[in-house]
């Protein structure tokens, strides 16, 4: 079973599933995770932007002794990405070997399994980022 | 009696999009483990650790939403027809609608007819739209597919899948349905019984009774519906558990090599199941030219095809380069030994 | 606002202590603090811990620890602050004291980790994080810290050597505190060979999972001379919060919140950087003793890792940190690390250190950082 009753994560979906922050209507500040106060100018109005998921690498690390939850998935390359609208967010990297990750390498948003609990609990998506796909046009 | 499926309204399709899991494993190594030598293929795809039908789905839909230029909002229904599915029960469609931002205005259901349910979800896909029930719908074949460890299947059972977004025919859409037709009968060729992790097959009775008999009936009933010949199409699209039975299709319906090739990629990429013939069918799209005419054939085990003829439009022009081809995602490859294809299939009790 | 000092301070040693529960560590060090002080009842209890919840199962130690110390019907509350609880529960011991509230107040920090798996140690710890964004992704403090490091290496040139230095130092000095964790000396060679746990930082750039409970006694500095010759004044506490995702900070390799919390720690004492003689850095991560002899005001932006490895971080150095261990060497068990800094300056102030003693210092500097900075304590204590 789930560590927690499923509303815990299912209210969460949509900034997880698709990278949904918040902008300050006032100053313009975008926000992510999702913000009811802005923490530039302090105003209270927001409204919801959808992220374009592209940005790149501030920093990065690789976890070898990971939390309880993720022992399955070690090592993973977890990162401090800025993506294009100004925002930074922790996210894993995936798609990727650990001498490919640099400085400012440029990423795009996935959706991918984060976790699951066990055999019979729910299974958790979320965002992570991998290197922008390289493509014929390019 | 007319055979023929097709609705009141033309529909085609208003936006493609596949995706392959990057690993492979080459069948040498499959085979190395396993101590087996002739393969029925070179390499297959293979998930990532963290990938699963829900999240190759979710970037096949993107793909196709980039393509189909629309608003999601707009789509009311999506439907995922796959054999791997995350959950035994609960939608992996609600997932796709959710990612792609969908949710809540729409129909979701997950398909369920071995290989042949991605088929199964266009087919019911150009019924809703065709009908006017609907503006668009989306239809998506996608597997993580396995074999049994040691298995022939093994060597063959990949990772993959293609998203349609189906809507009028219009100037928008690449290509247009001409009509399809559906063949079944009952015939357990192949099945997987509840809670069980693995399916059964009868071996050769795959063959002959399961594969060819449905495959080439589908492509027959098809071509006599509508009154054409192997030679009024440019590309057919069989599917394809491996590289010798789409090939021998061809040959018994009278297609030339060229004709398949293009859309012929269990190869290099494996058996997608539910995946395959999107798959193999957006490769086509990727490359075809306005007025070519396209076979799509697909098969699932249990048993049926669903046979379409599709012509491709002038909007392909523009809207191929709007996202990833197929081959981007075939091009893009990392190879992985037996012991790591095992940790991403979880094999691993840790 | 009345002065306040410390006028008893006690410990257990930090290490795994196996055969000892929650209470009997927290209530040892308590005991051991009023026998220090000498008195045998206080009018107030707080404690500091970070995760007892989680580590062991038990929440509500104001009640549980009072009540096995024998205080009686006191007022006994926990305070959290993640890492820096036991920072925090001293200041606010502090505030009741300096209000007039109340007289003679205990202050107990413990945490009891090792009855956790380790990796479930390292998901309660990382509750610190934002959960629900870090945490989910995976995030570990380590990983956190690691992806600071990599970046301040970056920007400033520094070398996983010069971070060695930091794990160097601490070793030398635990192993002449009886109360250390490891009293063992390490070579440079030691730390840089020590395998990566969250790349770039590797085993020994990080403290470990341990516990420990330290406890002080406070009253008013007027009446503080009928307990002791030596009480030790806590002459200015500050603390401030920053945001609780990293990746939301204005500014990556600065902690604003040490930044906060110590101009108003040297506004309300009266000091500056250069009067401290003693600094407890909070080391949970070499990286972040760099950035706290930064943020702190010690030495400019960038030069935090430099200093170490001139060695200028040694007890006899301009910027003796770590002086009984540190986190990395005297160990770290979380919510009690702040009040174990406490100990150690007092013990510094009253020329009680031994070996590792800071050639006659007057005024001490406690550094408590909760979360990946972002809620950080700043205490500064004067011999009086």
């Amino acid at each position: 079973m789930p560590a927690m009753q499923v509303s815990r994560y299912w209210r969460h979906f949509k900034e997880k599933y698709r990278l949904a922050g918040t902008k300050c209507k006032k100053c313009g500040k975008i926000h992510f995770p999702p913000r009811q106060v802005c923490n530039e100018c302090g105003s209270r109005e927001m409204e919801e932007i959808q992220l374009s998921g592209k940005g790149k690498v501030v920093s990065w690390t690789i976890v070898r002794n990971p939390p309880s939850g993720f022992e399955y998935y070690k090592p993973y390359p977890l990162a401090l990405v800025e993506l294009e609208e100004g925002p930074i967010v922790l996210a894993q990297l995936t798609d990727v070997s650990e001498d490919e990750i640099d400085f400012g390498m440029e990423v795009e948003m996935v959706t991918r399994r984060i976790r699951e609990f066990s055999e019979d609990g729910i299974i958790l998506y979320g965002y992570k980022f991998r290197p922008v796909l390289k493509t014929s046009k390019d | 009696m007319k055979r023929l499926l097709k609705p009141i309204k033309d529909v085609g399709i208003v936006g493609y999009g596949a995706y392959i899991p990057m690993y492979r494993i080459k069948d040498e190594e499959i085979g190395r483990v396993w101590g087996a030598n002739g393969f029925p293929i070179q390499e297959k795809s293979v998930p990532g650790i963290d990938e699963d039908a829900a999240t190759i789905a979710i970037e096949a839909a993107r793909n196709a939403l980039k393509r189909a230029k629309i608003n999601p909002q707009e789509i009311r229904a999506i439907w995922t027809g796959t054999e791997s599915k995350p959950y035994a029960v609960k939608p992996t469609s609600t997932i796709v609608a959710q990612a792609i931002g969908a949710t809540p205005d729409l129909d979701a259901a997950d398909f369920e007819f071995a290989c042949k349910a991605g088929t199964e979800a266009v087919q019911t896909a150009i019924g809703f739209v065709g009908s006017r029930m609907a503006k668009y719908a989306m239809a998506i074949g996608v597997d993580t597919a396995q074999g049994r460890p040691g298995d022939h299947l093994e060597f063959t059972a990949a990772a993959g899948g293609a998203a349609y977004i189906i809507g009028e025919k219009s100037d928008e859409t690449v290509a247009y349905f001409e009509g399809s037709y559906s063949y079944v009968t009952d015939t357990p060729d192949f099945w997987r019984r509840q809670h069980e992790h693995y399916p059964r097959h009868g071996n050769r009775f795959t063959g002959e009774p399961a594969y060819f008999r449905h495959v080439i009936n589908a492509a027959k009933g098809l071509m006599e519906e509508l009154g054409y010949t192997p030679n009024d199409f440019d590309y057919a699209v069989f599917h394809q558990p491996n590289v010798k039975f789409p090939l021998t299709a061809a040959k018994i319906l009278g297609f030339p090599m060229e004709k398949v090739k293009p859309g012929l990629l269990s190869g290099i990429i494996g058996n997608t199941y539910a995946g395959a013939t999107l798959v193999g069918i957006s490769a086509v799209l990727d490359i075809a030219k306005p007025g070519e005419r396209i076979l799509w054939v697909s098969f699932g085990s249990g048993a049926g095809s669903d046979a379409f003829s599709i012509v491709v439009q002038d909007a392909i022009e523009e809207k191929r380069d709007l996202a990833p081809k197929t081959w981007d995602y075939i091009n893009r490859k990392k190879y992985i030994d037996y012991a790591l294809y095992a940790k991403h299939r979880r094999k691993y009790i840790i | 606002m009345r002065k306040v000092a410390i006028i008893g301070v006690g410990a257990i040693p930090v290490g795994e202590h196996w055969g000892t529960s929650l209470r009997d560590m927290a209530v040892e060090a308590l005991l051991n603090a009023m026998d220090d002080a000498g008195v045998d009842k206080v009018d107030s209890l707080y404690v500091g811990n970070m995760a007892s919840g989680s580590f062991v199962e038990q929440e509500n130690l104001g009640t549980l620890i009072a009540d096995f110390a024998g205080l009686g019907h006191i007022p006994a509350v926990k305070i959290e602050a993640a890492c820096a609880s036991g920072g925090a529960a001293v200041q606010e011991g502090f505030k009741a004291v300096a209000s007039g509230l109340d007289d003679i107040v205990a202050v107990v920090g413990v945490e009891k980790m090792t009855d956790a798996w380790p990796t479930d140690a390292t998901r309660y710890l990382a509750y610190a994080s934002d959960a629900e964004y870090e945490l989910f992704n995976g995030a570990s403090f380590v990983a956190l810290n690691a992806l600071v490091m990599r970046l301040y290496m970056k920007e400033f040139g520094a070398t996983e050597e010069d971070f060695a230095h930091f794990a160097v130092n601490a070793h030398k000095n635990g192993a002449n505190n009886p109360y250390a964790m490891f009293k063992k000396v390490i070579k440079v060679e030691t730390a840089l060979r020590s395998p990566y746990i969250a790349d770039p930082l590797k085993l020994f750039d990080a403290s470990s999972v341990c516990d420990g409970a330290a406890a002080v006694i406070l009253a008013p500095l007027d009446k503080a001379k009928e307990f002791t010759d030596t009480p030790i004044e806590i002459a200015g506490i500050g603390r401030a919060v920053d945001t609780i995702n990293l990746a939301n900070r204005r500014e990556l390799l600065r902690l604003r919140a040490t930044i906060e919390a110590s101009r108003r720690a040297y506004k309300m004492a009266g000091v500056e950087p250069k009067d401290i003689d003693v600094i407890e850095v909070h080391d949970a991560f070499t990286i972040m003793a760099a950035m706290a002899l930064e943020d702190l005001g010690f030495v400019p932006k960038g030069q935090g890792a430099k200093v170490a490895s001139e060695g200028q971080i040694a007890v006899d150095g301009d910027y003796p940190i770590q002086t009984m261990g540190g986190l990395k060497a005297r160990g770290h068990p979380v919510g009690a690390t702040g009040v174990y800094q406490t100990v150690e300056a007092v013990w510094q102030l009253r020329i009680d250190a031994g070996k590792n003693q800071v050639p006659d210092p007057e005024i001490a500097l406690t550094q408590n950082i909760g979360g990946t900075g972002s809620n950080i304590t700043v205490n500064i204590l004067r011999r009086v």
